[in-house]
């Protein structure tokens, strides 16, 4: 317990994670389903945000000149997050797209209904 | 004759499952007793008998489907209801499981991980240690970030803003509502512009007049963003995402027809056209000049200058201008599938 | 460094450019421009290929100005030069043999959007074929995963919808696990290229630090990788999306994209992580159990299927789980012949699905067996690659699937006792199975239809793609016939791997 006190962003980032999987697993609802994996690339996000965090230093924005590693934390998460959230808005993007298109055809947003429904479609 | 017929009704599990059921029906008994009769009378068939098989074989074929499809129905009721409650429940419970046990491996393992805001964690290494002793004088960007992914780590945010690109053209397959090869629309895209219609705000005096004092600044706002993407933070990706957010305001509040006349499909293309197509062959230069060891021949400017930091200025611009625009058009195509 | 050093690099560029300008293209325009381009990327590959046979080791190729630990590279070695070459030379094939029924499933307009994603998804299986960085890795699996939805979802029917619906679930979740996987691994070694890594977790397993931590990295990546590419309990979302997509892009996802999952998992074990502390950790067991399993259920579930095309996409399983078998054996003969299946099931499964294509079309577009009778006949070429593609299914000599099988049997013999015993039952049940339902579909495709049944008359196919099948099928022979040098460079091209 004292271990993960200590590292308590990256619990939070774990939990969020599994919290995210299961929104996944077990909502019908497509909107639902869209928003648990969000929840998950955020997680993830978190994490290795967490990562790069060194205790009082600063933003990686050379300030006056000063130029030495002790003076910022560690700039390589933080790129590493921007990739990962133009790659989640993208996925946001596509995901909601594909629940339009089945909403228009199926008008429902439950993914069991709508498989019940396309498989009748050429009986 | 007979064994060839092995259609739905008398194939193996479909006998095997009516005999659990309540054992066979008349009809069933006759249409086996047929068959088996078929098979012995074989040899001697007239042209009568030829064409009355035919008919009956059609017609149980028919009645075959017709059963098949009822069945069907009937699986699918079923699946609705009480199967549909049962298997949840297991799948439930086998989701929950599978969850709980995963959040309990992870949070073993990050129990095991570096501690949090250790200045002698093993990500603080040469490679950190690089980028920020050396970052402003190879890159000129007095920001390390975007130094670090603008020019250390260039393929990556290539790659990401392929992902964009990507992106917008499968929403734009998935959405888009083209028009006939005549120009007239069909009835799809009458039927997305009506109901478009129903829910457009009317020229309401109190959004619009905010908009016209609020859409500029958002904008300026944006292009400050991006162009001080090397000098503080920020960058192409946020500052896009702010002049496209600007623009959608404006959209909501003046329709299509105002903004239409200055943002169509074919500004939408062009400008991520030019912009991608500017950063990929921009980036492509520098990569190959970098890989066979000659100079690029790109000034890096005084750090802190707004002209400074070679290539990631004009390419911020770049990326800026793709994240715009594919965030406008992803509203637009949500909203009714089209510019 | 010479010219020819450049052109893997200009292979990617290329196909990233024409993915970008096909965006302002015409139909006709952007086709073309999709055909030459995989036809550009298969002869950079090859001159790429001829250039690493010369040289002894892999040489990095520097993505900027900065040298390895601190910038993007890519790494090329005869290995990759071979994937890529046969990577860009199945996709010529099918694009040739497939591109002509693209009105049929994509609306005009859209066409240049098609052509943008077979490009992007050539660029994403290269880079993914030569990268050297873990975190490219991840961004160019998300374009692929994108591209790969979009090609499917061209088509617009309900199925299609459903299928790609769960697709993306499923790769989303697999995306997210790897991508925790790298950020663990970024976590407790600070790198992100693959041979500082490598140095780093050898150090790691030898300091016993942090050893918890990087178990659970080698299962979320693997876990990640196989979800992602099909193998068996993960392969749910595989069988109705490669059925329902339009047929050149089942070709280009089961034939091409899921190979390129498999070469990064290759790389991470061999690269990153080492054999050794695989074989420790008992991952490639994991692995075995599942590539046996999927071999033989995906079997009895193709076997099961009344609809052809899901047949072909359930032994597409069962094929994975070849790969799967050889990867999870954990000796150099293993992966081998596992690099080797990657090669032939490429080809073969490619042009089965687009001859399948062609059989249902000539049956007026009915896809149970029974409608399927004498479409042998109706369209005589069609009917001769598809039997020949399954003859190599099936493992009949002369084929690349009879090799593979021969390997991955001689690799079996290398170990005593269960693992023995079962990769040869395996082997034996799987081409069993396998030849009752491919036995099945030739003999159903060569009978004389039932009478009630009127074909309406369609086009007969286009002289080049007959052309292009019956290249591809020349492809699979050779590869049957003149595996010797293909096995001798994956053999030397894996020794340059760690």
């Amino acid at each position: 317990m004292q271990l993960l006190y200590e590292n308590l962003e990256q619990t939070v980032a774990v939990i969020l994670f599994g919290i995210g999987f299961t929104i996944l697993l077990l909502q019908r609802n497509l909107i639902r389903k869209i928003i648990g994996l969000n929840i998950m690339d955020t997680a993830i996000y978190l994490f290795l945000a967490s990562m790069g965090y060194i205790s009082g230093r600063k933003a990686p924005i050379v300030v006056d000149g000063v130029t030495e590693v002790s003076a910022y934390i560690n700039p390589i998460p933080a790129g590493l997050v921007l990739t990962g959230i133009v790659v989640s808005v993208s996925f946001t993007g596509i995901l909601l797209a594909l629940t339009v298109r089945l909403y228009r055809r199926y008008n429902t947003l439950d993914i069991d209904v709508i498989a019940l429904l396309a498989k009748g479609e050429d009986a | 004759m007979s064994k060839r017929r092995s259609d739905w009704q008398t194939r193996p599990q479909a006998r095997i499952r009516k005999w659990f059921q309540q054992g066979f029906t008349a009809l069933d008994d006759e249409i086996i007793n047929q068959i088996s009769q078929q098979t012995i009378q074989q040899p001697e068939v007239s042209q009568m008998m030829e064409a009355q098989r035919e008919a009956m074989d059609t017609r149980r074929y028919e009645r075959s489907l017709a059963l098949e499809r009822l069945e069907r129905h009937e699986l699918q009721a079923w699946v609705r209801t009480r199967g549909r409650k049962a298997i949840g429940r297991v799948y439930v419970a086998l989701a929950l499981a599978m969850a709980v046990l995963m959040i309990f491996f992870l949070l073993e393992t990050v129990a095991h991980m570096p501690r949090f805001g250790d200045p002698n964690a093993p990500v603080t290494n040469e490679v950190t240690e690089r980028y920020i002793t050396r970052g402003v004088e190879e890159t000129g960007a007095v920001n390390i970030v975007a130094g670090m992914i603008l020019d250390y780590r260039a393929f990556d945010t290539l790659g990401e803003s392929t992902v964009l690109f990507i992106a917008a053209s499968a929403v734009l397959i998935l959405l888009r509502i083209d028009r006939r090869k005549d120009g007239t629309p069909v009835q799809e895209l009458i039927a997305a512009e009506s109901d478009d219609r129903h829910y457009e705000p009317r020229a309401d005096r109190i959004l619009q007049g905010s908009v016209m004092v609020l859409t500029p600044i958002i904008l300026l706002f944006g292009i400050y963003i991006i162009l001080n993407g090397h000098l503080s933070p920020g960058g192409g990706f946020s500052g896009g995402a702010i002049i496209s957010a600007g623009l959608i305001l404006y959209l909501d509040a003046f329709g299509f027809d105002k903004a239409g006349r200055f943002f169509t499909y074919k500004t939408f293309a062009w400008v991520s056209f030019f912009s991608l197509s500017f950063y990929a062959l921009a980036k492509a230069y520098s990569f190959y000049m970098g890989a066979n060891g000659l100079p690029s021949g790109i000034p890096l400017g005084t750090p802190g200058a707004i002209l400074s930091g070679g290539l990631i200025m004009p390419l911020n611009i770049a990326v800026g201008m793709v994240v715009s625009c594919t965030m406008y058009i992803f509203y637009a195509l949500f909203r009714k599938g089209g510019l | 460094m010479s010219l020819v050093h450049n052109f893997p690099f200009f292979s990617i560029l290329l196909c990233m450019v024409a993915g970008i300008f096909s965006s302002m293209l015409k139909k006709e325009a952007a086709k073309w421009v999709t055909l030459s381009v995989s036809l550009g990327v298969l002869v950079l590959s090859a001159f790429t290929l001829h250039l690493t046979l010369g040289l002894d080791d892999n040489y990095p190729f520097m993505m900027g100005h900065v040298p390895a630990p601190w910038g993007n590279e890519i790494r090329i070695g005869r290995l990759e030069a071979l994937m890529a070459t046969g990577v860009s030379a199945v996709l010529f094939l099918s694009l040739i043999a497939g591109f002509y029924h693209a009105p049929a499933f994509v609306s005009e307009q859209k066409t240049n959007l098609y052509c943008i994603m077979v490009d992007l998804a050539l660029a994403a299986v290269l880079v993914l074929i030569y990268t050297n960085d873990l975190f490219t890795v991840y961004v160019f699996i998300e374009i692929m995963t994108i591209a790969s939805c979009a090609l499917v979802v061209v088509r617009q029917n309900g199925h299609t919808l459903v299928a790609i619906t769960r697709y993306m679930i499923m790769h989303l979740f697999g995306s997210g696990l790897l991508l925790l996987g790298i950020a663990m691994l970024y976590g407790i070694t600070g790198h992100l290229l693959m041979e500082p890594l490598g140095i780093a977790v050898r150090q790691l397993v030898l300091t016993g630090q942090y050893n918890g931590p990087l178990t659970v990295v080698i299962a979320l990546i693997t876990a990640g990788l196989a979800i992602k590419s099909a193998m068996f309990p993960f392969h749910g979302w595989a069988p109705d999306t490669y059925a329902f997509a339009p047929p050149l892009s089942s070709a280009i996802l089961s034939g091409i994209i899921s190979k390129a999952y498999i070469f990064v998992m290759i790389k991470f074990f061999y690269r990153v992580v080492g054999m050794e502390l695989i074989i420790s950790q008992q991952v490639h067991q994991f692995l075995f159990i599942c590539g046996v399993a999927g071999m033989i259920i995906a079997s009895v579930l193709a076997i099961s299927q009344r609809d052809i095309r899901r047949m072909i996409a359930y032994s597409s399983v069962a094929q994975i789980g070849y790969v799967y078998m050889g990867l999870g054996m954990g000796n150099t003969a293993g992966v081998e012949a596992a690099v080797f299946q990657m090669l032939v099931h490429a080809t073969v499964k490619s042009v089965l699905f687009l001859s399948t294509y062609e059989l249902i079309n000539v049956s007026g577009d009915r896809k149970r067996f029974r409608y399927l009778h004498g479409a042998g006949y109706r369209n005589v070429p069609a009917g001769i690659v598809f039997t020949f593609a399954a003859m190599s299914m099936v493992g009949i000599p002369f084929t690349g699937g009879f090799i593979v099988k021969l390997n991955l049997a001689i690799s079996g013999m290398a170990f005593g006792g269960w693992v023995r015993a079962l990769v040869l039952i395996a082997l034996a049940m799987s081409t069993l199975l396998n030849a009752v339902y491919f036995l099945h579909t030739v003999v159903s495709i060569y009978r004389r239809p039932t009478q009630e049944l009127v074909y309406p008359a369609v086009d007969p196919m286009p002289r080049y793609a007959a052309a292009a099948m019956l290249a591809s099928l020349l492809l699979i022979v050779y590869l049957g016939v003149g595996s010797e040098p293909i096995l001798q460079v994956i053999e030397t091209g894996l020794k340059t791997f760690s």
